[in-house]
């Protein structure tokens, strides 16, 4: 079974994404901020990412170089899923290693859809 | 609603549009034509297929066929028959047209743009290899409405992260506010045409490529069997067909056979 980690400050936001996930068929981790979501890569390396951009201690787009700067850290399929939804943080997600990208709100189809695009299912 | 009244607007949209509407479809009657019957000022969509059976009014009929036939699309839809586009139709048809540079594909329910423009970004992404080609999509629908949507090219966050890589929304699209627009390099690609299954598609050409995804299933047999002879027509021999993963030619038409290991490509017999 894949493992995809979850991070994003909103417990409301893990619980939905959690829901989507384990239907399909990921095991999932959570973690509500950026350090946390490097201390649980240091740990065990999950295959997917989702990562939210606006989180307190440290943020999505740090968290992302940080984690593409670990020792075998440039293996998980990282997707962003943030309300910001600009061109320009979209680039700047790219530039940083995040393989897609998801402008809130989603849904299980928006998901699923990414998901498979980038081989993860 | 009464039998009668279901007879009569199930057999305009039938021989209107080729739409095959069974009885366990009459909710949909209820939710795509309350909004006609309220612009027409009548009490509801009895009263509105009464008013459509004493007065044949071609600009209400239209309307009607219209929103009936109006079907929701995705970027990429299915995603595999775009890569075997790329990877195993694409290839042979540049090798056999070297000598002319040219080809012409034809999106036949193009719906509200999304197959068109994923096609457009699919050649686009090509750019190396179709250097000094030139090339042409027409995108048609019998929905004007819906046609209009597809010419302009806009659409909601929701609906370009259907199925659409955030790397090609990137680089072929103009955020607008809440909307993300089709830039013209991807536009100008497209002939977007008003054009009707049932009739004759001589007046459009020659194609090379057809993609008829996820129409025929709204037809009866007969009806299917002739829109395929009529595709076939217009196609070289070595023409190339695309249909939806629901449909076949098996039963329905001799003039395409399924290509062999490529789901939903057909070849000329």
């Amino acid at each position: 079974m894949k493992r995809c980690l979850i991070v994003d400050d909103s417990k409301v936001i893990r619980m939905v994404a959690r829901k989507i996930l384990q239907e399909l068929g990921f095991e999932t981790e959570e973690a509500a901020d950026g350090q946390q979501a490097v201390d649980a890569c240091k740990r065990q390396m999950p295959e997917a990412v989702l990562l939210d951009w606006n989180m307190p201690v440290m943020d999505g787009i740090e968290f992302l170089k940080t984690l593409r700067a670990m020792p075998g850290g440039t293996g998980p399929i990282v997707v962003f899923c943030t309300t910001e939804n600009d061109i320009k943080h979209i680039q700047e997600a790219i530039e940083a290693g995040a393989n897609e990208y998801i402008m809130k709100p989603f849904d299980n189809e928006i998901i699923q859809s990414k998901f498979s695009q980038v081989g993860l299912l | 609603m009464t039998p009668d009244r279901f007879t009569f607007i199930s057999e305009l949209l039938r021989e209107r549009s080729g739409l095959v509407l069974t009885t366990e479809k009459t909710y949909l009657l209820e939710s795509r034509l309350t909004p006609i019957a309220r612009r027409a000022e009548v009490s509801d969509i009895d009263a509105l297929i009464d008013l459509m059976k004493v007065k044949r009014d071609v600009n209400l009929i239209e309307e009607v066929v219209d929103a009936m036939t109006t079907n929701e699309s995705f970027f990429f839809r299915d995603i595999k028959p775009f890569d075997l586009f790329r990877d195993h139709v694409l290839p042979p048809l540049l090798e056999a047209r070297a000598s002319k540079k040219s080809f012409r594909i034809w999106c036949a329910a193009a719906s509200s743009g999304q197959e068109p423009y994923s096609i457009a970004m699919t050649l686009l992404e090509q750019k190396a290899k179709l250097a000094g080609w030139n090339y042409e999509i027409v995108g048609t629908d019998i929905s004007r409405s819906i046609l209009d949507k597809a010419e302009k090219g806009v659409y909601s966050q929701f609906e370009v992260q259907r199925g659409m890589p955030i790397t090609l929304l990137v680089k072929y699209f103009e955020q607008q506010g809440e909307t993300w627009r089709i830039k013209p390099e991807v536009r100008e690609k497209i002939k977007f045409k008003f054009f009707n299954l049932l009739e004759s598609p001589a007046s459009l050409g020659k194609f090379d490529v057809v993609f008829c995804r996820n129409v025929l299933i709204y037809f009866d047999q007969k009806t299917k069997g002739e829109v395929l002879e009529r595709i076939a027509a217009l196609m070289p021999p070595d023409g190339m067909l695309f249909l939806g993963g629901a449909e076949t030619v098996l039963g329905v038409s001799n003039a395409f056979k399924p290509v062999p290991n490529q789901r939903g490509v057909y070849a000329l017999t």
